[in-house]
Parts: C-alpha cells; sequence; structure tokens
C-alpha cells in the first residue's frame, strides 16, 4: 500500500482527465447534431433541408392534366417538346390554386424572337429569321400559333 | 418486464410512427424515393443549344439566385480558324437574356451550358473544414446552409467555377440539381424550361434511362477529365477548345 501512497496525486489527477472526458461527451452530446454522421460526416438532416425547397415550376404533366386542349394541339406540332413553361414562365402557384392566380400571357414579339432569331451562333438546322425582314412588323401570332407554328396549322390562338 | 400480447401490438405501432418522426425531413421519408436507387447526373446536347438563355432565368426564379450570381449560366464560344488554342467566350449577364447576334464570318460558334458538374470525387466537399458540403448517397454536391461558415474554400476548390458566396445569407451556394424538385419525380426547372431538349436529367441507376444507350453511340465527354473529379455532366459533342 505504501507504494500506492506515493502515486495518490497521480490517482486525482487522472480523476480530472475522467471527469474532462466526461464533460466533453456531455457537450459533445448537445452541441453535435443528431443527424450527424448518419450518411457521412456531416448532417444528414440538411437534405431534407434543401428537398423541402418549394417548387415554382409546376411540370409539364401538371398543366397538360388540366389543359388537354392545349395538349391536343401541341402535341402534333413543332413545338410539342416545348414544356409549357418554357414560354410562359414559372406557374406553380398557379396550379395550386387556379381560380386566383391568374397567369399573364406572355408576350409573343419577344418569346418568339428570343429562340428565333437569326444568329450565326446557332446550329444551322433551327429555324431562325430576321424578324423584320420576315414580318414586316406584323406580329408572329397573325400567322403562326405558337402552341403549333407550322403555317398550315392555322394562325393566331 | 412481462408484456402481454395485447400491449405489444399497442406498442409497435407506436415506435414505428416515433421511428417515423426521427426521419422525418430527409427524403428517404418521402414516398416512393429511395436515395439508393438514383445516381443523379445531366446530360448536355451542344449541337442542340441556342443560347436563349431559359435554363438561366428558370434556374433563378426557381432557387432564388441572386442578381448577378449563377447556379448555371451559358457560354458562347467563338473558334476561328487560325486560333483553335484561344476560342473568344463570352456569357453575358451568364446568358440570361440570351446573346447578341452573331455575324457569319469565319470559324465556328457554338453554346456551353455549365452547371456544377455533381462530381464522385468532388474536390470542393474534400476542402471543407466543418462538414457543410458532402455528396449525397444519390450522388448530389450540396451545401449544408446552418453549418456552413462562408470561409470559400470550396468556391476556390471547385475546378469549373460553380459556387459563389451568397451575398445576403453569406454562405456557399450552389446547383442543387433541383434536389427539391428531383425527389418528388419532376425533372430540374433547367431541363423543364429547356425549349430544344439540349439538357436533360440523367439517372445512371436506373437501366431504363435513356443515357445507357447514348453514352454508348455518341462522343460524350466531361469538363477537365484530367482533374479525375468524377464529374456527372455529360457533354455530347463537345468542342476540343472547351476547358
Amino acid at each position: 500500500m505504501s507504494a500506492f501512497k506515493e502515486a495518490r496525486h497521480l490517482f486525482r489527477f487522472a480523476g480530472l482527465f475522467v471527469l474532462a472526458f466526461l464533460v466533453f461527451l456531455v457537450v459533445r452530446h448537445y452541441v453535435v447534431p443528431k443527424s450527424f454522421g448518419e450518411y457521412g460526416h456531416y448532417r444528414g438532416a440538411a437534405i431534407g433541408e434543401v428537398a423541402a425547397h418549394p417548387v415554382k415550376f409546376a411540370g409539364h404533366e401538371t398543366c397538360e392534366s388540366c389543359h388537354t386542349d392545349i395538349l391536343e394541339v401541341k402535341k402534333n406540332g413543332k413545338h410539342a417538346h416545348v414544356n409549357c413553361e418554357a414560354c410562359h414562365g414559372a406557374l406553380a402557384d398557379h396550379a395550386n390554386d387556379p381560380a386566383s392566380v391568374i397567369p399573364v400571357k406572355p408576350d409573343a414579339a419577344v418569346l418568339c424572337a428570343r429562340c428565333h432569331t437569326a444568329s450565326a451562333a446557332k446550329p444551322k438546322g433551327f429555324p431562325q429569321v430576321v424578324p423584320t425582314d420576315h414580318s414586316n412588323g406584323v406580329p408572329c401570332q397573325t400567322c403562326h400559333n405558337p402552341h403549333s407554328p407550322a403555317m398550315d396549322a392555322g394562325g393566331a390562338k | 418486464m412481462n408484456l402481454s400480447r395485447r400491449h405489444f401490438l399497442v406498442l409497435v405501432p407506436a415506435a414505428a410512427i416515433a421511428w417515423k418522426s426521427v426521419l422525418a425531413g430527409t427524403p428517404e421519408d418521402s414516398p416512393n424515393y429511395k436515395m439508393t436507387d438514383h445516381w443523379w447526373g445531366m446530360l448536355i446536347d451542344i449541337p442542340k443549344c441556342i443560347g436563349c438563355g431559359n435554363c438561366v432565368r428558370a434556374c433563378a426564379t426557381e432557387n432564388d439566385v441572386p442578381d448577378g450570381h449563377f447556379r448555371t449560366w451559358v457560354e458562347r464560344y467563338h473558334v476561328t480558324d487560325e486560333n483553335m488554342v484561344s476560342p473568344q467566350v463570352i456569357s453575358p449577364d451568364g446568358g440570361k437574356e440570351g446573346f447578341p447576334v452573331a455575324e457569319e464570318d469565319a470559324g465556328k460558334y457554338f453554346f456551353v451550358p455549365k452547371l456544377c458538374n455533381h462530381c464522385a470525387d468532388s474536390p470542393c466537399t474534400q476542402v471543407c473544414p466543418v462538414g457543410a458540403t458532402f455528396v449525397t448517397p444519390d450522388g448530389v454536391v450540396m451545401v449544408d446552409q446552418k453549418y456552413c461558415l462562408g470561409c470559400a474554400y470550396c468556391v476556390q476548390a471547385c475546378p469549373y467555377g460553380c459556387r459563389y458566396i451568397h451575398p445576403e445569407k453569406h454562405v456557399a451556394d450552389k446547383c442543387t440539381l433541383c434536389y427539391h424538385r428531383i425527389t418528388k419525380g419532376l425533372t430540374t426547372a433547367c431541363c423543364e424550361t429547356c425549349p430544344t431538349g439540349a439538357r436533360q436529367l440523367v439517372d445512371l441507376k436506373n437501366p431504363k434511362d435513356p443515357i445507357h444507350e447514348f453514352l454508348k453511340t455518341h462522343s460524350v465527354q466531361v469538363l477537365k477529365p484530367q482533374m479525375a473529379t468524377g464529374a456527372k455532366v455529360y457533354y455530347n459533342d463537345l468542342d476540343g477548345s472547351v476547358r
């Protein structure tokens, strides 16, 4: 026992270490988020937080579930694969509440020109016109229906 | 503890509900979505891009991207016959409002839409000192904005320039591959609004995804392959002058 008597101060010191370790565990328990390490060295709950962001573009399937008449016009035309919100803009609010959120009709003069103004930079096969030469100021939708733009598909809708 | 059959039958659903609430908020909890079933990427078909800027505008709207910063942007390359090494590249306001009309001349033009490459071995996630950026089990590189300190190490580490410090939140911000949409079965805002189908969301773990056939039959490349980042944005028919 006498040998331990000399080492008593070491036991006290070791006790301090154990206490500090316990404090560390307690503090760690409170400061490290529950989901940390769930999938890797990061907070797993962050994935859910990113996924909780509100959707603003409803997606064409949503539009088509009500606007079946437009889908009929579109489906055989050149714009069959141009999704609704590519021109009409983000309309999830309208899809959630069709009665009170009324979308603004897009301006064809801006929209048609955005894609179809001739430029040497665009792919050669893509239909392009110089707007001033092409129509002499006549609005696009006089001759083209934006939902099915070929001339034989009929004019404005 | 003595547990009767009746008590056991009551306890099991209660425990299940409690476990549900523990999991709440993770996409694993959203119906029909399992992270381990997906490995997301994107296909960019260069010959289809017309530089309209729809993707840039849609991204800004969908994700509240502050003005002057971009989660996706479009570059226009002009490669002249004499100088294949240093092409002229423009991207006015990220291509948000389209591009000025180009006159026909020698050399070629093409558009290159860019976004986070959602690298499998991403340099940006490796440098984060606090574990605030990471690759999810379904292959999306994300920022935990509650954990991020805004030190911008990741902004410097990204070889593609896809990250920025959000001017109001003062934390790193980047493309989430519209994670809030793809976990609900929608496509990304940029793919949804691309009029020519130049951008397509791809799921490399889905054997029915047309990407597998496309990759077999087309000349496809990723950006900076020499950096071995494991980039998952595939570019079809990409010109060698693109850096």
